[in-house]
């Protein structure tokens, strides 16, 4: 009987805590994960729980109403926002790269890959990877003649849209055939879930490559590559060369840009804002509350948290015009 | 109180009387909740007809048969997940059911009756364990396996068709012995009576006999295979493509109704899920009733269990 | 005749090899699951919470309590549905209703658990607006209700008639017979196939992708969204770190014990003669 009782008392909510839910993006997945767990410990009576099921995942559970607030790194476009109900407002929290990570048995040195190899290999035409495309870029590195195990996402993702949007900036036969999105019709390569599943996917087979966040790849001591930018230099995804990127952006007055295939001579070609999707109007006062409060720590104390985890803190000018914007939360 | 005859008396005593012994109301309660299984399978198929209803208006039968998927152009197409689900499951069943039915031989013919139902005791726990626990075994240990046995990517069809293999083994190995174990004693003593070897009486009279059950089993289990879906979704590599080797990645209906669903953003692309999804229920309640005919079969005509 | 010998003795030899690879296959899963979860099950595991990604440690106590949870809905809303309909089919029903309500039960158990999830999620996460473990039990509850349905039938037209005729003879009404003799008397395999029927969909995890989602924290009552063990080792199983497919093989040894306690206990300890086809 006692039994009985204590296992009803489950069933019963506790009314001490307030639980916001999040879903969304995997590319700040690491980030948005520890930020959750500083604020919870600052305030112990709220529980913000985000689930990374991608970006699309986010865009669509927001839009459906079942979670209270998403996270994407693809901002929604015109077409998107006209059809939403919930019109989300964009709220960029960190600066991340999309790296090309590669599995080589006995192979240490960071490799170099221009747009076109990259385009090329994404499109399934480079197929080995001793081709010459790479072969160019990369001399004297012994590159062995196997064939390329080509990983990409097969959720809605966000990273993919990052991955895409350059790719089609770069490559006109990318953008023709394939063009950009969350989810794209791949010519080669297999599927895995979310920047987890391809970090999961690449580590364990030999001679694969795939695109994720700089995060993942350096938590699982993966190697990965420098990319050619817009303006001639191989250079390598660090903090450094993302803030370059970020540096030259104009930021509109809705947050919504895309900084891939930035011109500078020191900016990663493939890096990225990502966003909080809040919606412009909440009902719950004790959640909408939470929210603003949660974006005001991050944009303050919370930037402060990025670099350990390799993500870039956001320009002080966009913090500034965020602040301000956070007056439209109603 | 007398006695008397259950019918008669409720009868003789009307309605109000009826009412008030209660037998009316508990048939009216019981009736109801058997009602609410009724409704509760219609409005499934309802939603699932209702969610579709974008994707079936705009590409009718073609979507069966086109292999394009792409959410960008908002082209969708059946083919590569049921071809995968197909082969996944057809390949599963070559593997499980020689070794199913070999079993299921030994145990109804050649174990002394003690060792035979312990054994399929242990079997039939096979069938207890969940999906995902044979998907984390597919993981990390088949998916390497493969990889040093010759599949570059580890993940793909084939090793999909082996996890699959051995979850629908128990459901061979159960059934099939059922079968055989129904069939009359008179039948293998009359053929051992005319100089078979036992191994002769089994294969050319009781295994035949015992046809229905045993193909009943295999339908079953490919029902089953069928809608299997996270053991698959961790080891077939998500490509939704049609490869020649069996070695190279695929997809399935359930694996990519797994990856998709929470995220389809374009309600075309929602309504192409929920469509495969109808397409694999309408497969499988096509091969539960023909199994359920098949093993109701044997069972009518051998002896009482 | 010799030949003949030799292929009858190679052909059995040959089945029981087969018997033998299939019973060595459960030993085998439990085997890895032992070795590799064993390793990793731990004090620490089962009381805490999971870590964010990257931090070594944590734990899986809220998936535990989670599947716990969901468990004690399904079992509350589903198997009353399926045990007073199986009550009906056995004991009240006539004409034809019977048969298509049975037909319809065998459609629903071949239900692919993914569909499933898909209209839980369409019946309740989309009108309650939120993700819940409500909606997890509900698409569990699906599932079991075909189970349950089945199994009280079976085990009550498997009372005699004779139990039926004796009460009725003592003056007892229909419904007082079914509630006090025919019950109890199959209450037992009820019971066992029950317990079966609600460990078969403890372990299913695509139905709670949609429903219960998942949850980093303790999720309180029934109305919010709940981390389950099932998901939980999905989601570990295919991420890169390390650390966190130790835990998916802790939390797999976890679920397999769960699973094969239940099974065995129910099937050994309550009904030593029953039915396994149940």
């Amino acid at each position: 009987m006692r039994l009985a009782l204590s296992l009803l008392a489950l069933l019963v909510p506790l009314s001490a805590q307030t639980l916001v839910n999040g879903a969304g993006a995997t590319f700040p997945y690491p980030i948005y994960s520890k930020w959750f767990d500083e604020y919870h410990k600052l305030h112990p009576d709220v529980q913000i729980n985000y689930q990374s099921i991608g970006s699309g995942g986010g865009i669509r559970q927001l839009e459906a109403g079942t979670v209270d607030f998403g996270a994407s790194d693809q901002p929604m476009n015109q077409e998107q926002l006209a059809k939403s109900k919930i019109k989300p407002l964009h709220f960029p929290t960190v600066l991340g790269a999309v790296v090309a990570t590669y599995n080589l048995p006995g192979l240490s040195r960071e490799l170099n890959f221009t747009p076109d190899a990259l385009a090329g290999i994404f499109l399934g035409k480079i197929r080995k990877w001793n081709d010459p495309a790479l072969a160019r870029a990369n001399p004297g590195v012994p590159l062995p003649s196997s064939d390329i195990m080509l990983v990409h996402r097969s959720d809605g993702s966000g990273t993919t849209f990052i991955w895409t949007d350059y790719l089609s900036k770069t490559s006109p036969e990318w953008k023709s055939q394939v063009g950009s999105g969350t989810s794209v019709n791949w010519p080669a390569g297999l599927g895995a879930k979310g920047n987890e599943g391809v970090a999961g996917m690449v580590k364990q087979t030999p001679y694969s490559l795939g695109y994720v966040e700089l995060i993942y790849a350096l938590q699982n001591k993966m190697a990965y590559g420098l990319v050619r930018n817009a303006a001639g230099k191989f250079v390598k995804p660090d903090l450094a060369s993302v803030t370059a990127a970020a540096a030259a952006a104009g930021m509109p007055d809705d947050f919504r840009v895309s900084i891939t295939n930035a011109p500078g001579k020191d900016a990663y070609p493939i890096s990225s804002f990502t966003w909080l999707l809040i919606p412009s109007q909440i009902q719950d006062s004790a959640k909408k509350k939470i929210l603003v409060d949660f974006l005001r720590w991050m944009l303050g104390p919370g930037q402060k948290m990025t670099e350990p985890l390799s993500y870039a803190p956001l320009p002080q000018r966009v913090v500034a015009k965020e602040l301000k914007a956070i007056a439209a939360v109603q | 109180m007398a006695a008397e005859p259950v019918r008669g008396a409720s009868r003789a005593r009307g309605f109000l009387g009826r009412l008030r012994a209660g037998d009316q109301v508990a048939s009216l309660i019981t009736a109801t909740f058997a009602a609410s299984v009724l409704l509760l399978a219609a409005l499934l198929v309802f939603e699932l007809f209702r969610g579709s209803a974008l994707t079936r208006d705009k590409f009718g039968w073609a979507f069966l048969f086109t292999g394009i998927w792409d959410p960008v152009a908002g082209e969708f197409g059946a083919l590569p997940f049921i071809y995968g689900t197909v082969v996944t499951s057809a390949l599963a069943l070559a593997m499980a059911v020689p070794l199913g039915l070999g079993a299921a031989i030994f145990l109804s013919e050649l174990a002394p009756p003690r060792i035979s139902d312990a054994l399929t005791f242990v079997i039939e726990l096979l069938a207890a364990v969940p999906s995902v626990i044979y998907g984390l075994l597919g993981v990390f240990v088949l998916v390497p396996l493969m990889r040093q046995v010759g599949a570059p990517y580890g993940v793909g069809v084939f090793t999909a068709a082996v996890v699959l293999a051995v979850m629908i083994l128990p459901f061979i190995v159960s059934i099939s012995r059922e079968a055989l174990l129904a069939v009359p004693r008179e039948q293998r003593e009359a053929a051992l009576a005319l100089g078979a070897t036992r191994w002769e009486s089994t294969w050319q009279v009781v295994v035949p006999y015992a046809r229905l059950g045993i193909f009943g089993s295999v339908f079953l289990a490919l029902a089953r295979a069928l809608g299997e879906t996270m053991a698959v979704t961790m080891v077939i590599g998500n490509d939704p493509k049609i490869h020649a080797s069996l070695l190279a990645p695929g997809y399935s209906i359930a694996a990519v109704i797994a990856n998709e669903f929470t995220e389809a953003t374009a309600d075309l692309h929602l309504s192409a899920l929920i469509e495969l999804g109808l397409v694999l229920f309408l497969l499988t309640i096509l091969l539960n009733g023909v199994a359920r005919l098949l093993i109701l079969g044997t069972t009518r005509r051998g002896t009482a269990q | 005749m010799s030949r003949r010998r030799f292929v009858n003795a190679l052909m059995f030899g040959i089945t029981g090899l087969c018997a033998l690879l299939t019973v060595s296959v459960l030993f085998f899963i439990l085997g890895y699951l032992l070795w590799y979860g064993g390793r990793s099950l731990s004090w620490s595991f089962l009381t805490q919470l999971p870590k964010p990604p990257g931090e070594a440690g944590g734990g899986m106590a809220n998936a535990i309590v989670g599947t716990g949870k969901l468990l004690l809905l399904t079992t509350l809303i589903g198997v009353p549905v399926g045990f007073v309909a199986g009550v009906y089919l056995s004991e009240f029903g006539s004409g034809s209703f019977p048969a298509v309500v049975r037909y319809t039960a065998d459609l629903l158990n071949g239900v692919p658990s993914i569909v499933v999830g898909i209209f839980a999620y369409a019946l309740v996460v989309v009108p309650m607006r939120h993700f819940s473990a409500l909606a997890g039990a509900v698409a569990l509850s699906l599932m079991v209700i075909p189970i349950t349905m089945r199994t009280t039938e079976q085990f009550l037209r498997a009372v005699p008639q004779s139990l039926r005729e004796a009460a009725l003879a003592l003056g007892a009404s229909k419904w007082q017979t079914v509630a006090t003799v025919v019950i109890p008397a199959g209450f037992r395999g009820i019971l066992t196939g029950t317990i079966l029927g609600v460990a078969r969909v403890a372990g299913e995890t695509a139905p709670l992708l949609f429903t219960s989602f998942g949850n980093q924290y303790w999720s309180s009552g029934f109305n919010q969204p709940t981390a389950s063990l099932p998901v939980m080792i999905f989601t570990f199983a295919v991420s890169p770190y390390d650390d966190w497919h130790r835990q998916a093989w802790a939390a797999g040894l976890v679920l397999l014990a769960l699973m094969l306690t239940a099974n065995v206990a129910a099937r050994l300890v309550l009904s030593p003669k029953v039915a396994q086809n149940g």
